[in-house]
């Protein structure tokens, strides 16, 4: 941040010392001019103090604008570094983290702190330090004692209510967290438990406690009011008496009439920058907590060592071995994600992966996809460990259908090119065509644009096109992630049956819970709590008892 | 201003007389500048004594105490109209119930109803009082300098209305631009957001480094679009500020120029140089603060638009509580029209019968449910199956009353489903939803959600019946109190929570049970399985089923297709399933020892951490 602010950044503090100066400068000439007018000198001896005034008078409105315009322009740029930072930082795999979509919402969120910071809290804080202090020579040049007296009422104003608010609302934010999350967690019950609530007539009291959640939370931002409320109050007592006492300090020792009113009126207005600092102080509680956390996201270790020499990227036909694998996403007395899996993917083969949610299907992926660390155990492909193999290099080999595909907020043409930026029109349209996309990209055309939360595709044109991508990025191993995930049947069986056809002779390993068209794989592993359970072709399962068997019951079953 | 939130102001007593104070501290405030110049400028010019200081001062501490008031009331102002509107929001919850609020976008209500309201704060205590002050105080003002010194006042008159029509002239040439240029904004703003969410998506590919390039260029883009709208933006505050700064060099020089020709004395003089910007500062402070506001009018409208959502009248005639926008939660507004209702007959499993029941739901094509007439004896045990939007579980919401039949009627023992008060016909009925909520509230509580007077031995049985034996292993065991939404059970552990719920109704007569077993691995299922065929003992029991270890339990499948019914067979339907049934519940399974070994088996361990 520091390194792209630079040198616009004292641009705008310039620009903004500048303007309170201006207002400061306004006020004192108008004083001297209009008391010394009083004692009746000749015209000439006002001449600059008229020309000051009006001067003073310009300077302030476009020393403002200037101040505003390259302020946010250096917010602006910081802001780009942070996210640019921020991104960098996410770019390797990460470690699940609690919170999902909402969690990245507030890290996004989180990079407007520093724009904050800037503007509201530095700029102001720097461009009041200069006027204060101006004014504080301006008073030492007059009278040094009330000088003092005005040093002290700004340093309070400035340094110490900013402080005081600040901590305050450091105090508060950690007592109205949890108070909030508290009645977000009522308000929650009220709406996605609303079935069970009515089914057992108990949503009169899950209102009560929702209703008392809210009341709790009041009453912590009523007694939060006081702190802003009383570093409004202070300000002003602050302002007020500190120049009541310049005044009587100036009348005691004679500075005469033109003195006076400058000292007075100057340190009137020097107050109107360092005021609203009290704000900015309640303000830095938070931007300094958002800071905090873009920082701990930064710091925090990648989910998957690189090596530091990686070994040559294995050249197809791949052969991918996994042995023993065992991945924990939680620390040892939990039970391992995958605990001990073994299977073999020979060039042109297609295993399918089946078991319940949770068994440790997607981890199998992530593991080969180099997006978790295996605790022992090794994949190979072609004999390279794939800890010896750069991230991205891996992940050349080996990717394709991951969890929740994402559709980007553009074209359906970038959409699919980022799964292979050189492919021509030609090949776009055969991978569409493969992913049986082809009527509805004939419908919305190449141009459309996609995304807003994916309003404008539904989850079996998501999930196609998701295999579009993967179809065009065409890997070595293909890998398929619950394809037909959030599909209603009849979708989800005519995108297995494509899938299964367009597949054939490539080397697959596909992750599913549905077993219609699982006759046609070479070999199906089934996982449950982490291990093998069975394996085998889907005759053989089928033969014998056990979870394979059940599921393809109960599949037969619906489907009747 | 906003209508709707003046209006929900005024029927709030606290909320009025707390805004009554807040505007009265900021008015009183803001003319005591005016006695504060006026005493400023007497001692100044040594018309007053050095006495007049303290009165001065006095003043002082008079705006510190107004300043006080008004920042704790307009906090009590803030947090009272807040709380009224969440009241309201969180009574329309639970008036759409559940049934309605599926066509509402959940995750937005719940922000809404929570952080959502905080954006009024600034619109509450900043922009509110400062309309106030804006409105009376530049006139008082110039009401004392008309007294004072006409020429001046003339001034101050003339330019003073320049910033209200610069304002609207700058803001109506550039609104077209500067509009144009916010959406921009918004769209590059959200590139960012994007990209860090496809982020997994981009690494698959092995595009992510090359995004970073983008990211650059689109902030680049990003600053130059903002850049060019702030221009624009601030010169209409560049020229309130000319207005302002200017205004007062027009009047200070003039005044001076005068002092020199003797027509004007000092006092006066510089009462009129005190007082002049205060003319032009409230105006201004209103312009800053109705910017920072605009986020708190749109959480009022996303509040109010839900409020004012009509409830489909056909759906519940007594939806609209015309004459009480309060919602008083004593007369539960959803309950009227049964007023007077029936009384629920006589315990005992009832006779439930379908009588050419058509559901839809508005803004849907197709009927849920289409001339659906079945009917359910006493103890008889339904599975309903069927493709998933085949209507199965539409038919289990109809007869909890969370839906209503559009066309045909639902009878329980013969008496209209309609004419019985869905609290009373709910208390016979125990309801296991296909992903049940559990409560962040200790195991126990959640169990006896349904019965709040069970006592402990009462919540332990139910559990033990639903074979939630896992329970006492969790570090505090019925005490434990469960994270958000039941975050720290796996699925099987929070499904036989919820079986337990519905055993510890134990008057319950009517079993209704969506997909219980629907992703639970095999270990689990086998439990839920025992406890759901304990369960439906003695009761007449509807579920809605995909496993053929649930099919095995009952007398009766029912398949639905396109919400009509598909083919009604007695017997289920496969041998097999019967074996199953048999043998997970039996214990002959190789891979399921025993049922009863199972809870505080695995699951147990797992519900440790």
């Amino acid at each position: 941040m520091r390194r792209i602010a630079g040198k616009r950044l004292w641009w705008a503090v310039l620009a903004g010392a500048a303007a309170d100066l201006a207002g400061l400068g306004l006020i004192a000439a108008a004083a001297w001019l209009i008391t010394r007018a009083a004692q009746q000198p000749p015209l000439a001896a006002l001449s600059v103090a008229i020309v000051a005034t009006r001067a003073f008078a310009t300077g302030k409105g476009v020393f403002r604008y200037a101040e505003r315009l390259t302020g946010h322009d250096v917010a602006l740029r910081a802001q780009a570094g942070t996210r640019e930072e921020l991104y960098e930082a996410l770019i390797p795999p990460q470690r699940p983290r609690h919170g999902g979509a909402d969690l990245l919402s507030r890290m996004v969120d989180d990079t407007e702190a520093v724009q904050d910071l800037l503007v509201r809290c530095l700029l102001p804080a720097a461009a009041a330090a200069v006027a204060g202090l101006a004014a504080v020579v301006v008073g030492l040049a007059v009278l040094p004692v009330a000088a003092l007296v005005l040093a002290a009422g700004l340093a309070l104003a400035g340094l110490a209510l900013p402080a005081g608010t600040a901590a305050a609302a450091r105090r508060w934010s950690a007592r109205i967290a949890p108070a909030r999350a508290a009645l977000a967690g009522r308000v929650a019950d009220l709406v996605h438990g609303s079935a069970d609530l009515a089914a057992y007539g108990a949503d009169e009291q899950a209102l009560r406690r929702a209703e008392a959640a809210d009341e709790a939370l009041a009453a912590l931002e009523r007694r939060q009011a006081r702190v802003h409320a009383a570093a409004l109050a202070g300000g002003t007592l602050l302002q007020g008496l500190t120049v009541a006492a310049v005044v009587l300090l100036a009348q005691g020792t004679g500075v005469g009439s033109v003195g006076t009113a400058v000292l007075a009126l100057t340190a009137l207005v020097s107050f109107e920058p360092v005021l609203p600092l009290a704000a900015a102080g309640e303000r830095m509680a938070g931007v300094m907590a958002a800071l905090r956390r873009l920082r701990e996201v930064r710091s925090a270790a990648p989910a998957v060592a690189e090596p530091a020499a990686p070994a040559p990227r294995p050249q197809a036909p791949l052969t991918v071995e996994v042995e023993d694998l065992v991945v924990r996403h939680s620390p040892a007395p939990a039970r391992p994600a995958l605990d001990g899996v073994s299977l073999r993917l020979t060039p042109g083969r297609r295993v399918a992966v089946v078991g319940p949610s949770g068994a440790g299907k997607s981890t199998l992926l992530a593991a080969l996809m180099r997006l978790a660390e295996p605790e022992s155990g090794h994949v190979r492909v072609n004999g390279v460990d794939v800890r010896d193999l750069a991230g991205d290099d891996v992940r050349a080999l080996m990717t394709g259908l991951t969890q929740d595909p994402y559709v980007f907020r553009t074209t359906l043409r970038d959409n699919l090119r980022l799964a292979g930026p050189e492919a021509d029109d030609e090949r776009l349209r055969r991978a569409v065509d493969d992913a049986r996309l082809g009527d509805w990209v004939a419908r919305t055309g190449w141009d459309a644009e996609l995304g807003e939360d994916g309003r404008t595709v539904s989850g079996g044109q998501l999930q196609r096109l998701a295999l579009a991508r993967a179809l065009l990025y065409d890997p070595p191993v293909l890998l398929l992630d619950e394809p037909a995930e959030a599909l209603d049947e009849e979708t989800a069986d005519r995108l297995m049956a494509d899938l299964l056809d367009v597949t054939r002779h490539r080397t697959t390993l596909l992750v599913t819970h549905r077993l219609k068209g699982l006759e046609g794989v070479d070999e199906i592993v089934v996982l449950e709590e982490g291990r093998v359970t069975q394996r085998g072709r889907h005759d053989e399962l089928v033969a014998v008892p056990g979870y394979y068997r059940d599921l393809w019951e109960s599949e037969v079953l619906t489907r009747r | 201003m906003h209508k709707d939130l003046l209006r929900l102001m005024r029927t709030e007593r606290s909320v009025r007389r707390h805004l009554a104070v807040t505007l009265a501290a900021a008015l009183l405030a803001g003319l005591l500048v005016l006695v504060q110049a006026e005493l400023l400028a007497g001692v100044l010019s040594g018309r007053f004594t050095a006495a007049a200081l303290g009165a001065l001062a006095a003043v002082v501490g008079v705006r510190a105490l107004l300043a006080w008031t008004q920042g704790v009331f307009a906090g009590r102002t803030a947090t009272g109209v807040k709380s009224a509107l969440r009241h309201r929001l969180l009574a329309r919850l639970r008036e759409l119930g559940p049934g309605r609020l599926a066509a509402h976008r959940s995750g937005e209500l719940v922000t809404l109803a929570g952080r959502g309201l905080d954006g009024l704060d600034a619109y509450l205590t900043g922009y509110l009082p400062s309309i106030a002050v804006a409105a009376v105080v530049p006139l008082a003002v110039l009401v004392r300098l008309f007294a004072a010194d006409l020429t001046s006042a003339v001034i101050v008159l003339v330019t003073l209305p320049l910033i209200p029509i610069f304002g609207a002239l700058v803001g109506m040439t550039t609104k077209a631009v500067t509009e144009r240029q916010y959406r921009a904004l918004a769209r590059l703003g959200g590139h960012f957001l994007d990209v860090v969410r496809g982020l997994p998506t981009l690494r698959a590919f092995g595009r992510a480094r090359y995004q970073a390039g983008v990211i650059r260029r689109v902030a680049d883009e990003h600053r130059g679009a903002t850049m060019r709208t702030l221009r624009v933006a601030f010169l209409s505050s560049l020229v309130l500020e000319l207005c302002a700064s200017l205004s007062l060099a027009l009047v200070a020089v003039p005044v001076g120029l005068r002092l020199l020709g003797g027509s004007l004395d000092l006092t006066t003089a510089l009462l009129v140089l005190l007082l002049a910007p205060e003319a032009y500062l409230p105006l201004r402070a209103m312009g800053t603060r109705f910017h920072a506001s605009m986020e708190g009018v749109a959480a009022a409208d996303a509040a109010f638009a839900v409020l004012d959502t009509a409830g489909d009248p056909a759906d519940d005639p007594a939806d609209d509580p015309a004459g009480d926008p309060a919602g008083d939660p004593a007369g539960d507004p959803a309950r009227p029209s049964w007023a007077g209702a029936a009384a629920p007959p006589a315990a005992g499993a009832p006779e439930i019968r379908l009588e050419h029941v058509t559901v839809r739901y508005p803004g849907r094509d197709g009927a849920a449910l289409e001339d659906v007439t079945l009917t359910i004896r006493p103890g008889e045990r339904v599975a309903l199956v069927g493709e998933s939007g085949g209507g199965k579980s539409t038919l289990l919401h109809l007869l909890l009353g969370f839906v209503r039949p559009d066309e045909g009627r639902v009878l329980v023992d013969g008496t209209d489903l309609r004419e019985l008060d869905p609290a009373a016909w709910r208390a016979r009925l125990a309801f296991v939803a296909q992903r049940p909520h559990l409560f962040a509230t200790s195991v126990a509580d959640n169990i006896r959600l349904g019965a709040p007077a069970a006592s402990d031995d009462d919540v332990r049985r139910a559990a033990a019946a639903a074979h939630a034996d896992f329970v006492d292993a969790l570090p505090e065991g019925f005490g434990t109190v469960l994270g958000e939404r039941g975050a720290n059970l796996s699925a099987g552990q929070r499904q036989r929570v919820a079986l337990a719920r519905a055993f510890c109704r134990p008057d319950a007569s009517v079993l209704l049970l969506d997909e219980p077993t629907a992703r639970l691995d095999g270990r689990s299922e086998a439990a839920v399985v025992a406890a759901t065929a304990e369960l439906a003992r003695g009761r007449t029991a509807v579920v809605v089923a995909h496993r053929p270890a649930m099919i095995g339990l009952v007398d009766r499948v029912i398949r639905l297709h396109a919400g009509r019914v598909l083919s009604d067979t007695s017997p289920p339907p496969t041998p097999t399933g019967d074996e199953h049934a048999a043998g997970r519940a039996g214990g002959d399974f190789p891979a399921v020892p025993s049922v009863a070994a199972l809870g505080d088996g695995r699951d147990g361990t797992r519900g440790r951490v």
